[in-house]
């Protein structure tokens, strides 16, 4: 009877809540503003770690502090270690936070759900310099309208110890051989998120020409099939997934990890450690996967001119250079990297400017049921499945 | 103090009238003894399980991500046709099990001796090191342990000269870890509940001429089966919920890292009906717990 009670209060609750809720996407026009007004005082920011320093991680590294004392606008950072987190932070507070950095696999959806705004690119003074190769891309323009400014990118890298592992690897193929040592003993270390799939994407675009993979976000019944086939392949060699780069890099430290997918910035540290672990990271000729940041304005903002003033502030060059080198990846702003030779040998680890480097990069998207690489003769399968297969494939 | 003589009789009847009206009503006293600790528990306990138990007859859109609020049973369909979350959860609550039987059989030794054999002295000195782990972090723990138990770790380098290795960073490593963590929560109830017997029944029992074998099958572990319980409780739900130990230790998926991988996807219908299958487990386990009895050890 006790029981029966607490069920009824539960349900009763249930009912209450459901009755205030409301439904429906909401589907809202914009006017894009044409000049950037006074700032309302306050800015609330969403971003990636490392990307919007207040000084709150090392006292000597803050860039969000001029920026208040330039524009009057009060900000208040809040961090994210996923795009998925950063997405479920939108559907729970859809109001609350005025700018966001998403990468490619979030944006498009914030884009959907309406969680974000077109943006006027004239009054970003530097989107001029942006990189030509990071603009007009569809994760960050939807139907020739844009939706933020693209502000910087990285690939995912092959990484080996070079100690352990002779002769140097050429291929993405290398991680998948179950015939190499590293396969046998478990010492592959991968990319923890479903995004991760496309890299098996990339390898069968290559080894399985048949298959005929154009993009590896736009991948149909069969093409999907397959790619799900070789990652639950590759599932026995790996011994380690990772999400955040101090993970990977204490496994790469031990001898848990000698081959993986890595960040550039995580070869880096491994490199300046003391002793440095010899280790080595390349995009290899296959292509790679990789991500390019994009920020964006909240379509419901109160604080409309001072998010414009901070996609301003944060992609102007001096700036984009300083969260470039703080975080490890490269400048979205062309003009970031001659600003000193710090900035330049920062551009030239990263090939920030270097065409062909990011050519055979595809940036993260989120993968929808329209297929994104044009084809409207059949259904790609769309992020849910991606989410269930990797589910599967982890086993 | 200025108060006038002639306002105290008045103010003193006020809460005289009150008191005496409460004296009269038992039940309106208990209601307001009872408000504050009955909602927090209506509102913060029973209305987040209510919020999971709507958001797990949800949907969501695809396309936008949004949750469309109409109810359906779908989350829980596709939990049940789809065979990797039955493989999942049979394999969390295999491990459960397994852990909670290692508990308890590493714990009785050392609950009986803390109750019965040690000095005053000495059985504070076990309970303070028994509690001692409970003051670290849990995270560090378990982070301790995948560098005890990676390749180059503590444990291999121990290992080394006999010639073993160990279990690395597998199930079998997790299910050391586990029991480790957990392992403090079996023995304190045990402990209490070895303590409760009363020396004369032991006693007895040597009269009447068993040997130390009979008396624990026929009287010391009947008795404590309350207290095993008990603790089997703690370990078997805490081994039940968790995905930092499992994502930090292996590569393997338990129940948790589903409902954390579906939470951050965002589909969180379908984590909220993931996660209402270990509350259903843990229904049916309390159930067996309460007929033997593991309420009253509490």
């Amino acid at each position: 009877m006790r029981i029966h009670r607490a069920m009824m209060l539960i349900a009763a609750s249930a009912l209450a809540l459901s009755a205030c809720a409301t439904s429906g996407t909401p589907k809202p026009s914009f006017n894009l503003p044409t000049a950037i007004g006074a700032g309302e005082g306050a800015l609330s920011v969403l971003a990636w770690p490392g990307y919007a320093e207040n000084g709150g991680t090392d006292p000597t590294v803050n860039w969000v502090k001029p920026f208040e004392d330039s524009t009057g606008c009060k900000t208040t950072v809040q961090v994210f270690g996923t795009s998925d987190e950063a997405f479920g932070l939108y559907t729970t507070n859809p109001g609350k936070y005025d700018v966001v950095s998403a990468s490619g696999d979030a944006s498009l959806r914030l884009v959907r759900a309406g969680y974000v705004q077109p943006i006027n690119v004239d009054l970003v003074k530097s989107y001029a310099d942006v990189f030509a190769d990071l603009k007009d891309k569809p994760y960050n323009t939807v139907d020739g309208v844009h939706y933020g400014v693209p502000h910087g990118r990285g690939a995912n890298l092959l990484m080996w110890r070079t100690d352990k592992v002779t002769p140097d690897l050429t291929t993405w193929s290398d991680m998948f051989d179950p015939s190499k040592s590293w396969f046998t003993d478990k010492k592959i270390s991968v990319y923890d998120a479903p995004i991760y799939i496309a890299d098996g994407a990339v390898v069968l675009m290559k080894t399985k020409p048949d298959l005929k993979i154009t993009n590896p976000y736009a991948l149909d019944d069969t093409q999907f099939q397959a790619v799900v086939d070789l990652m639950k392949q590759q599932k026995p060699g790996i011994g380690q997934y990772w999400t955040d780069y101090a993970k990977q890099q204490q496994a790469f430290e031990a001898g848990d990890a000698l081959v993986g997918t890595t960040w550039q910035v995580i070869t880096n540290l491994l490199q300046a450690e003391d002793p440095p672990i010899p280790v080595k990271a390349i995009q290899p000729p296959d292509g790679a996967t990789g991500w390019s940041d994009t920020w964006m304005i909240n379509s419901k903002t109160p604080h409309l001119n001072c998010a414009y003033k901070w996609l301003d502030y944060i992609v102007s060059p001096e700036v984009n250079a300083q969260v470039a080198s703080w975080f490890g990846e490269a400048p979205g702003n062309s003009k970031a990297c001659a600003l000193s030779a710090a900035d330049q040998a920062n551009c030239d680890a990263f090939y920030a400017a270097d065409v062909n480097y990011w050519k055979s990069v595809w940036y993260w998207q989120t993968p929808e049921t329209t297929c994104v690489d044009g084809r409207t003769d059949t259904k790609c399968k769309g992020f849910d499945d991606w989410v269930k297969a990797w589910t599967e494939i982890k086993g | 103090m200025t108060v006038a003589p002639a306002e105290r009789p008045a103010a003193a009847s006020v809460s005289r009238r009150v008191a005496i009206w409460l004296d009269r009503r038992p039940r309106v006293r208990l209601a307001l003894l009872l408000a504050a600790p009955v909602g927090w528990l209506v509102v913060m306990y029973l209305g987040a399980l209510g919020v999971l138990f709507l958001n797990s007859v949800w949907l969501r859109d695809e396309f936008t991500g949004l949750v469309s609020r109409t109810l359906s049973l779908d989350n829980f369909i596709e939990i049940a046709t789809t065979p990797i979350y039955r493989t999942v959860l049979l394999r969390t609550v295999g491990m459960a099990a397994a852990v909670t039987l290692t508990c308890a059989v590493l714990a009785f030794p050392i609950a009986y001796f803390m109750a019965r054999v040690a000095s005053p002295r000495v059985r504070g000195l076990l309970v303070v090191a028994v509690l001692m782990p409970l003051w670290a972090s849990y995270l560090v723990k378990a982070y301790s342990w995948r560098l005890i138990l990676s390749e180059d770790g503590l444990l291999n380098w121990l290992l080394a000269p006999i010639g073993l290795r160990g279990p690395g960073q597998t199930e079998i490593g997790l299910w050391l870890v586990f029991t480790y963590l957990w392992l403090p929560y079996m023995i304190l109830p045990l402990f209490a509940g070895l303590e409760r017997i009363p020396s004369s029944v032991l006693e007895a029992s040597s009269d009447l001429g068993a040997r130390g074998g009979t008396t624990f099958r026929r009287v010391v572990f009947p008795l404590v089966i309350p207290a095993l319980a008990a603790g089997s409780i703690f370990t078997f739900s805490l081994t039940l919920g968790d995905y930092v130990a499992p994502s930090l230790i292996t590569t393997t998926q338990f129940i948790g890292n589903l409902i954390y991988l579906n939470f951050g996807a965002p589909n969180l219908p379908l984590a909220a009906a993931l996660s209402v299958v270990p509350l259903l487990v843990m229904l049916g386990y309390l159930a067996l717990a309460r007929r033997l009895g593991a309420f009253e050890a509490l």
